[in-house]
C-alpha cells in the first residue's frame, strides 16, 4: 500500500538516515518484490539514532497534524498477510502540528533498544524491524515512509557443547554408529565427524548428510510445521561392505566391552567435514514471541541400492558468533 | 547381450566424455577469465561424470585420464590463484563445499597439492587430511581411481628425506605412513570388487580386477622409491604392516599379486634380511594362492642377487637363507594340504636353484632338497601329470648345469631316488639330458661306483623300464638315444688298467640287460673300449707288479666273447662277426693264438649258421680274408684250416664274379710278404687258377645270357694280381 503510496505522486518526499550510516555494516535483505537491498545492520541493545527529512514538492506545503517515528519490531504471518504483529514498538513524536513549507530536518534517537530478536524471513512467517515516519494529515490521508533494518543478535560460545554420538540401525541388517563433533555450531562453524559402519547387509549406493530446517509456527491445534532441506551434503559414495560375521562380531564386542566405541577399529570409519557457511542457515529460534520457533537438524541419510532411505535425525543448535 | 553391453557401455563412455568435455570448456572459460567460482562450480561438475557406474574398469580409465588432464590445468590455475593472493588455506575450504563427493575429493586433492607446495601448513598433515578424506569413496573402482590420483600428485610431494618437504614435522615416517594407509584402503577396496556383483559374473570381476591391480601395486612402487626407507623402517615397519594387510585381505588374487609386488619392488638385500617376516607370511596366505610361482620369484630373485657379487654371499650365510626357505617351503607345503605336486616340485627346484647359486659348495643342501622332494613324492604313483615331470626334469638338470659334472651330481644319494618317480618317458629325456651334459663338459668318470651310479641314472635307455610296450616310439628317436648311450660308453675312461676293466665289466653288466634292440648300439663301443683296455695293456711292459691276476688281456677277451656272443644270439650276425673278427686281430697283436683262433671260430661259425644272404655274406667273407691275412699268431696248422675254410666260403658263393673275387682275394692269404712260413706259391697258383676258372664259367654264362663281354673285367684284376 505504501508503495502504492510511493508510485503516484506523494506530496513530499521523506527521507530515513541513520546517524552512522556510512560506517555503520550492510547486508543484504531481500525484498518483498524478490529485489535485494543492502540495509544497516544492528543489533539489540544498540541506540538507533538518524534524521528524518522532509521535502515538500515544489511550490507545495504540508498542512500536518504532527510528525513522529516509530521504530517497530514485527511478525508477519504469511497466512494472515498485512496483518503485523508489533512486539515492540517505540515512538518518538518529531513535531506538532503545522506546516512544512521547505525542507524540514528531524533528528531522532532510540536509545539501547532492546531487540530480542533477529531479523527472519522464513517459509511461513517473517520477523522484522522498521523505522516508520508518519506525517498524519487531515485530508489525503497521511504520509507513511519505512525503513528496513536487520538486527543480528551475536551468542557467546556454549559453555557446555557435547559432541553427538549414536548407534543406530536395523537389526541384523545395519548398524552404524556417528559421532559429531559438537551439538551446537555457530554459523561459520564446520561439522567435524564420523560414521562407523559396524554391520552393513544391506547395498548402500551412498550417504548424505542434509541440514534440515523446521520452522514451526502458531501454537496448539494450529501448529504449521514447514520443513526445509538447505544442504544435502554427500558423505559416502558406495559402502564398506565388511565381512558380516566380521562384523557381527565386531557389534557383539562393543556391545560386551560397553560402549568402548570404535576407535578400536581400524577402517571403515567414513568422516564428515561440512562447512556451514555456504548455507543461508539462521541461529536456532526457539519460541520466539510464542509464535514461532525455527530449529535445525542433522539428517544422516542412506541409501540403499533400491533408493530406500535411511536415517537418523539430530538436532543441533545454531548460533551466532560475535565475528573476530 | 553381450554385444548390447559393449554398444552401451561405449555409448555411455562416449556420453560422459561428452559432458566431461563441454564443463571442461566452460571450465576453460572460468580459468582465462580469473573467474574462480566458475572454475569451481565447473570443474564440479565435469568431475561429475566420473561418478558413473556404468563403465567397466577399463572405459573408466579412459574417462579418468581426460579427467586427469583437465585437472592439471585446474591445478596450474590454483597455483596462479594463491600468486594473486588468494589464501590457499581458504581455497582448501572453498572446494570442500561442493556437495557431491566424488568431485568435491579430486578437487580437494588437486588443491592439496598446492597446499603442500606452498609450504604453508606441514606436507604431513595435509598429506593425512586427504588420505582420511578420501575415505567417503567406498565404491570399489571410483575409490581406487580416486586414490591413484592421490597417489599420482602426492608423489613427488612426499617428506622423504632429502625432498624439500622435509623438515622438523615432516619426516619419512609420516610419507611412508601416507602411502601405507592409502595402500591400505586401496586394497580393501580392491578386495571389495571380488564380492559386489552377482556371482555368475566372477571370471569378469576377476579379470576387471586384474585391470586395476597395477593401481594397487603402485603404492608399493612409490614405498620402495622412498630413500629414506632404510633396512631398519623397512623391517619395522613397512614390511609389516604390508604384509598383514596381505594376510588380513584373505583374499587369493591380491595375496598373489602383492606378495610378487613385495618380491620385485624392494631390493633383494632388504628380503634377505627380513626373510623370516616376509616367509612366515607364505603359509598364512589363503590356501588356493599360487604360492610355489611367487616363492620361486623370490628365490630366483635372491640367487640372482648372490650370483652379482661374492661380497653379499656372508650375508646369506649369516641369515641361513636356506635353511629358512628350506623350512618355510615345508610350511607352505603343510598349510596347504591341496597344492598339486607340481606346485611342490617347483618350490622344490626353485629352492635348489637357489641353492646350488648361493652354496655350491654344500652339497648336502641340494642333497636334502631333494630328500625332501623324494618324501614328498613317496607314497604316490609315477607321475602323470606332464607339467610336473617338466619341473622334476628340470629339478634334475639344475645340479648338472651347476656343476657341469655329473660327478658331483652323483654324489647325490637322492638324485636316482627322484628320477624314480618320473614316467619311463621322461626318465630317458632326462637320461639323455644327463648324457649330453657329461658330452658337453667331456666329464671322465673314471672309477666303476661312479659308473655304477651314472648307469643307475640312465637306466631308462638302458633299458625297458617297466613293461609297458613303445611301440610308437620314433625310430629315429631310439637311434639317437642309443647313440648318445654308446657315446657315452666311450668316454668312460680310467687309467688304471685295473679300474678300466672294472668299469667295462659294470657297463657290460648294465648294457647286456638292454635287449635286442640295444645291443647293436651299446655293444660296440663297450668292445672297442675293452680292445683300447687291451692295447694299453698291451702297450705296458709286463706289469711291474705282477699282480696283473685281474686284468689281464686273456681275461678281458673272455669277456669280450661272452659279450659278442650276447649280439649273435640277438641276432645281429654280421656286426658281431665284425666285432670278433676286431678282437681276433687284437688277440693276434697280443699274440694270444688260441684266443684268436676261438674268435675266428666263432666267426665262421656266424658265417655259417646266422649269415644268408649272399651280399652280407660276400662282405663277411671279404672281412674274414683281410682279416686272417693280417694274423700272424697262427701255427701252420690253425692256419691252414682256417684259410681253407676261408678258401672254400669263397668258392661257395652265390654268384660267380662273387666267387672269383673271394677266391683270388684268398689268394693273399698264402702270400703274406713279411712271414717267410707263408709264401706258399703253389697254393696262390693254385687259387688264382681256381678264379680263372671261375671267371671263364662266369663269361660263358653271362655270354650265353647276354651275349656281352660283362665279365672281362674279372680278367684284368686277376691279371693284376
Amino acid at each position: 500500500m505504501n508503495f502504492l503510496i510511493g508510485a503516484f505522486k506523494p506530496a513530499c518526499n521523506i527521507s530515513i538516515t541513520f546517524s552512522d550510516g556510512k560506517s555503520r555494516k550492510q547486508v543484504p535483505m531481500k525484498k518483498e518484490n524478490g529485489k535485494t537491498i543492502m540495509v544497516s545492520l544492528f543489533q539489540s541493545k544498540e541506540s538507533i539514532a538518524g534524521k528524518v527529512s522532509i521535502e515538500p514538492l515544489q511550490g507545495k506545503k504540508i498542512e500536518h497534524l504532527g510528525v513522529k517515528v516509530e521504530l517497530l519490531g514485527q511478525i508477519e504471518m504469511y497466512f494472515d498477510r498485512g496483518n503485523f504483529y508489533d512486539f515492540t514498538s517505540l515512538v518518538r513524536e518529531l513535531d506538532v502540528p503545522g506546516d512544512i513549507y521547505e525542507r524540514k530536518t528531524y533528528p531522532f534517537e532510540f536509545s539501547t533498544v532492546e531487540m530480542p530478536y533477529e531479523t527472519y524471513n522464513g517459509a511461513n512467517l517473517r520477523l522484522r524491524y522498521v523505522l516508520k515516519v508518519t506525517v498524519s494529515r487531515n485530508y489525503g490521508g497521511s504520509i507513511v515512509e519505512y525503513q528496513d533494518f536487520i538486527v543480528r543478535n551475536y551468542s557467546p560460545p556454549p559453555s557446555i557443547n557435547n559432541s553427538i554420538k549414536m548407534e543406530v540401525g536395523i537389526e541384523d541388517c545395519l548398524h552404524i554408529e556417528f559421532e559429531y563433533n559438537k551439538s551446537k555450531y555457530h554459523l561459520k562453524d564446520v561439522i567435524i565427524g564420523k560414521i562407523y559402519f559396524l554391520l552393513v547387509r544391506i547395498k548402500i549406493k551412498n550417504m548424505d548428510l542434509e541440514i534440515r530446517r523446521r520452522e514451526s509456527t502458531g501454537s496448539g491445534a494450529n501448529t504449521h510445521v514447514e520443513t526445509e532441506t538447505l544442504a544435502k551434503f554427500e558423505l559416502m559414495d558406495g559402502a564398506p561392505v565388511r565381512d558380516t560375521s566380521i562384523a557381527t562380531d565386531i557389534y557383539h564386542f562393543l556391545k560386551d566391552s560397553a560402549h568402548n566405541h570404535v576407535l578400536g577399529i581400524e577402517g571403515e570409519s567414513i568422516p564428515i567435514r561440512l562447512f556451514l557457511s555456504p548455507y543461508e542457515l539462521t541461529p536456532t529460534y526457539r519460541n520466539i514471541n510464542n509464535k514461532f520457533s525455527v530449529k535445525y537438524y542433522l539428517n544422516l541419510v542412506l541409501v540403499d541400492e533400491e533408493d530406500r532411505r535411511y536415517f537418523k535425525q539430530q538436532e543441533i543448535a545454531i548460533y551466532r558468533q560475535q565475528d573476530s | 547381450m553381450i554385444a548390447d553391453g559393449v554398444e552401451d557401455e561405449e555409448k555411455w563412455l562416449a556420453a560422459g566424455i561428452a559432458g566431461l568435455q563441454q564443463n571442461a570448456f566452460y571450465m576453460h572459460r572460468a580459468l582465462d577469465s580469473n573467474n574462480l567460482r566458475d572454475a569451481l562450480k565447473y570443474s564440479a561438475q565435469m568431475l561429475s561424470e566420473l561418478r558413473t557406474s556404468r563403465l567397466s574398469p577399463h572405459k573408466y580409465y579412459e574417462l579418468y585420464m581426460r579427467a586427469f588432464d583437465e585437472l592439471r590445468k585446474l591445478e596450474m590455475f590454483f597455483k596462479e590463484e594463491t600468486r594473486r593472493g588468494c589464501s590457499i588455506v581458504d581455497l582448501y575450504e572453498l572446494v570442500q563445499h561442493a556437495g557431491n563427493i566424488l568431485p568435491r575429493l579430486y578437487l580437494l586433492c588437486t588443491v592439496g597439492s598446492v597446499y603442500i607446495k606452498s609450504k604453508e601448513a606441514p606436507a604431513k598433515d595435509v598429506l593425512k587430511d586427504l588420505v582420511e578424506m578420501c575415505r567417503g569413496i567406498q565404491h570399489p573402482v571410483r575409490g581406487l581411481f580416486l586414490r591413484s590420483y592421490l597417489a599420482q600428485v602426492s608423489r613427488d610431494k612426499l617428506p622423504d628425506i632429502g625432498s624439500e618437504y622435509e623438515g622438523d614435522a615432516d619426516t619419512v615416517v609420516d610419507a611412508v605412513e601416507f602411502v601405507l594407509q592409502n595402500f591400505t584402503e586401496m586394497n580393501k577396496l580392491w578386495v571389495r570388487m571380488q564380492h559386489q556383483g552377482p556371482a555368475r559374473e566372477k571370471e569378469k570381476r576377476e579379470k576387471e580386477r586384474s585391470e586395476l591391480r597395477d593401481l594397487v601395486g603402485k603404492n608399493l612402487h612409490v614405498l620402495s622409491q622412498i630413500e629414506g626407507i632404510d633396512l631398519d623402517m623397512y623391517k619395522e615397519t613397512v614390511l609389516p604392516r604390508v604384509l598383514e594387510q596381505v594376510v588380513n585381505c584373505k583374499d587369493e588374487i591380491a595375496q598373489y599379486y602383492l606378495m610378487d609386488c613385495i618380491i620385485q619392488v624392494f631390493p633383494d638385500e632388504y628380503h634377505l634380511q627380513t626373510l623370516d617376516v616376509l616367509l612366515g607370511a607364505f603359509p598364512q596366505l589363503q590356501p588356493t594362492v599360487d604360492i610355489k610361482t611367487v616363492l620361486s620369484r623370490l628365490m630366483e630373485r635372491l640367487s640372482n642377487y648372490a650370483a652379482s657379487s661374492a661380497d653379499v654371499l656372508p650375508e646369506f650365510l649369516q641369515v641361513e637363507a636356506f635353511s629358512k626357505l628350506n623350512n618355510a617351503i615345508g610350511k607352505v607345503i603343510e598349510a596347504q594340504p591341496d597344492m598339486p605336486i607340481l606346485g611342490v616340485i617347483t618350490l622344490y627346484s626353485s629352492l635348489l636353484t637357489f641353492t646350488l647359486h648361493v652354496h655350491p659348495d654344500r652339497l648336502d643342501y641340494a642333497d636334502q632338497v631333494l630328500g625332501a622332494c623324494v618324501k614328498k613324492l613317496s607314497g604316490k604313483e609315477k607321475l602323470e601329470d606332464k607339467k610336473a615331470t617338466k619341473q622334476i626334469v628340470a629339478l634334475l638338470s639344475a645340479p648338472l648345469d651347476k656343476y657341469n659334472d655329473i660327478v658331483t651330481a652323483l654324489k647325490l644319494s637322492n638324485y636316482p631316488r627322484v628320477m624314480e618317480y618320473l614316467d619311463s618317458e621322461t626318465n630317458k629325456v632326462m637320461a639323455t639330458v644327463i648324457i649330453q651334459s657329461i658330452m658337453k663338459n667331456k666329464t671322465r668318470i673314471s672309477t666303476a661306483d661312479r659308473v655304477e651310479a651314472l648307469f643307475e641314472l640312465i637306466k631308462g635307455l638302458i633299458k625297458d623300464l617297466d613293461d609297458a610296450f613303445h611301440d610308437e616310439v620314433d625310430e629315429d628317436d631310439f637311434k639317437e638315444e642309443q647313440n648318445s648311450v654308446a657315446r657315452l660308453i666311450q668316454l668312460l675312461h680310467s687309467d688304471d688298467p685295473e679300474e678300466m676293466f672294472k668299469i667295462i665289466c659294470t657297463v657290460r653288466k648294465h648294457i647286456l640287460g638292454g635287449g635286442p634292440k640295444r645291443l647293436p648300439f651299446t655293444v660296440p663301443p663297450l668292445v672297442f673300449s675293452s680292445l683300447k683296455l687291451v692295447r694299453q695293456l698291451q702297450g705296458q711292459e709286463e706289469n711291474p707288479f705282477g699282480e696283473e691276476e685281474s686284468t689281464t688281456p686273456k681275461k678281458i677277451f673272455q669277456v669280450l666273447n661272452q659279450t659278442v656272443e650276447t649280439l649273435s644270439n640277438i641276432p645281429a650276425p654280421e656286426l658281431a662277426l665284425q666285432l670278433f673278427l676286431q678282437c681276433a686281430e687284437a688277440a693276434n697283436d697280443c699274440d694270444l693264438e688260441p684266443v684268436a683262433y676261438e674268435f675266428f671260430t666263432q666267426a665262421y661259425i656266424l658265417y655259417e649258421e646266422e649269415i644268408s644272404d649272399s651280399r652280407a655274406q660276400v662282405t663277411a667273407i671279404h672281412l674274414i680274408i683281410g682279416t686272417l691275412q693280417r694274423m700272424h699268431v697262427f701255427g701252420v696248422e690253425n692256419r691252414d684250416t682256417l684259410t681253407h675254410k676261408a678258401t672254400g666260403y669263397s668258392a661257395k658263393l652265390l654268384k660267380k664274379p662273387d666267387q672269383c673275387r673271394a677266391v683270388y682275394a684268398c689268394s693273399h692269404l698264402f702270400w703274406v710278404d713279411d712271414q717267410d712260413n707263408v709264401k706258399d706259391g703253389e697254393r696262390v697258383l693254385l687259387c688264382l687258377k681256381r678264379a680263372l676258372r671261375i671267371a671263364n664259367a662266369a663269361q660263358q654264362m653271362s655270354n650265353a645270357a647276354r651275349g656281352s663281354a660283362g665279365s672281362v673285367t674279372l680278367f684284368v684284376e686277376i691279371l693284376n694280381k
